[in-house]
């Protein structure tokens, strides 16, 4: 059969997500929920965080998983969920952009 | 989020069945909704909406805004006969996006020489089924025109739910096989839900182009799931 047709469970964030929490980890959720331009990954795609700053998937082709991951550190210590914006032509909030030109939109929240 | 909907959310996923995690963006709040849950009003249009296309977005509902990412699992497309149609279908459907496998017991037809690159069963199709059983994410093509091969499949496929069932034959061949799928205690709406004839009416004469038939059947029928509900909630 056709893999492709079923869950690639070692990659897959949210499997592994699930696994990290039965193990008792804390952990945060980052979900790319719009994007305009050429953005590397669709909305809905996940990167999935630990407090140690391990992760899993992907919400860009690895160009702000980076900040993604300290501010997911951060939404992790308080609880607050937070909603973050990159994009190319962003010179004030954030160190890091997209090299491809385009904008995405990343909603950070903690498990539980 | 919640960690009740990751785990809810993870089992359908695995179970290949369709569901819709929606975020209150706004407060953080979050609930599963699984396929042919009923949501009222404009958040259910666009859950319906999701469901059908797939696609994840941010929607404007009751004077909030949520997010709806929605896991579809990847259609698949299951072609009883290693048929000429078959050997046209494998590659236009795995370019169409729908993966496709073969089962048919006729070891002279299902040689990987006919079928380079695709997922072939030389087995009768009541024991890969019973390994793999189909779901109402999969389409089953029938088209050996050899009940013995066939009909077990297409009763399996009504059974459980294809999203498409296809099975080639004429309408005199096909008024056979409605009797026999009869006797094997389908009901006459499940019957009903046979393709038969298979494939849109393209006037298709070779065995390719009957496959474009069949595949443009299959994503017509895919894209349009849903609709008849949608219609009598509207």
């Amino acid at each position: 059969m056709d893999n492709s047709t079923y869950l690639d469970e070692a990659r897959d964030p949210l499997i592994i997500a699930e696994g990290w929490m039965k193990d008792g980890k804390d952990i945060a959720i980052a979900t790319v929920v719009e994007t305009w331009g050429s953005a590397p990954r669709p909305v809905g795609s996940h990167l999935v965080i630990d407090a140690d700053g391990n992760f899993h998937g992907s919400v860009s082709g690895g160009c702000v998983e980076g900040a993604v991951v300290t501010e997911a550190i951060d939404v992790i210590d308080t609880g607050k969920a937070r909603m973050l914006e990159f994009g190319v032509a962003d010179e004030t909030a954030w160190q890091v952009g997209l090299s491809c030109g385009g904008r995405i939109k990343v909603y950070v929240e903690r498990l539980g | 989020m919640d960690p009740y909907a990751l785990k809810m959310l993870n089992a359908e996923r695995r179970a290949r069945r369709a569901a819709i995690l929606v975020t209150d963006l706004g407060d953080g709040r979050d609930r599963v909704v699984r396929e042919g849950d009923q949501v009222a009003g404009d958040l259910g249009s666009a859950i319906a909406r999701a469901f059908r296309s797939g696609n994840s977005g941010s929607v404007e509902a009751e004077g909030r805004t949520f997010f709806l990412n929605a896991h579809l699992p990847q259609p698949r497309l299951v072609v009883v006969g290693a048929v000429h149609i078959s050997q046209a279908l494998a590659p236009m459907a795995r370019i169409a996006g729908y993966p496709l496998e073969i089962i048919d017991p006729r070891t002279a037809f299902a040689t990987p020489d006919r079928f380079p690159d695709v997922a072939l069963h030389a087995e009768w199709p009541e024991d890969v089924l019973k390994r793999q059983p189909l779901d109402s994410y999969t389409a089953l093509a029938a088209v050996t025109h050899d009940p013995k091969v066939d009909d077990f499949a297409l009763k399996a496929a009504l059974d459980a739910n294809c999203f498409y069932v296809g099975a080639l034959g004429s309408r005199k061949t096909h008024a056979k096989r409605v009797e026999r799928l009869l006797a094997l205690g389908a009901s006459a709406d499940q019957i009903a839900r046979i393709h038969a004839p298979i494939g849109l009416d393209i006037g298709a004469a070779s065995p390719a182009e009957i496959a474009v038939a069949v595949l443009a059947q299959v994503v017509h029928a895919f894209r349009s799931r849903g609709l008849e509900v949608k219609g009598a909630a509207a």
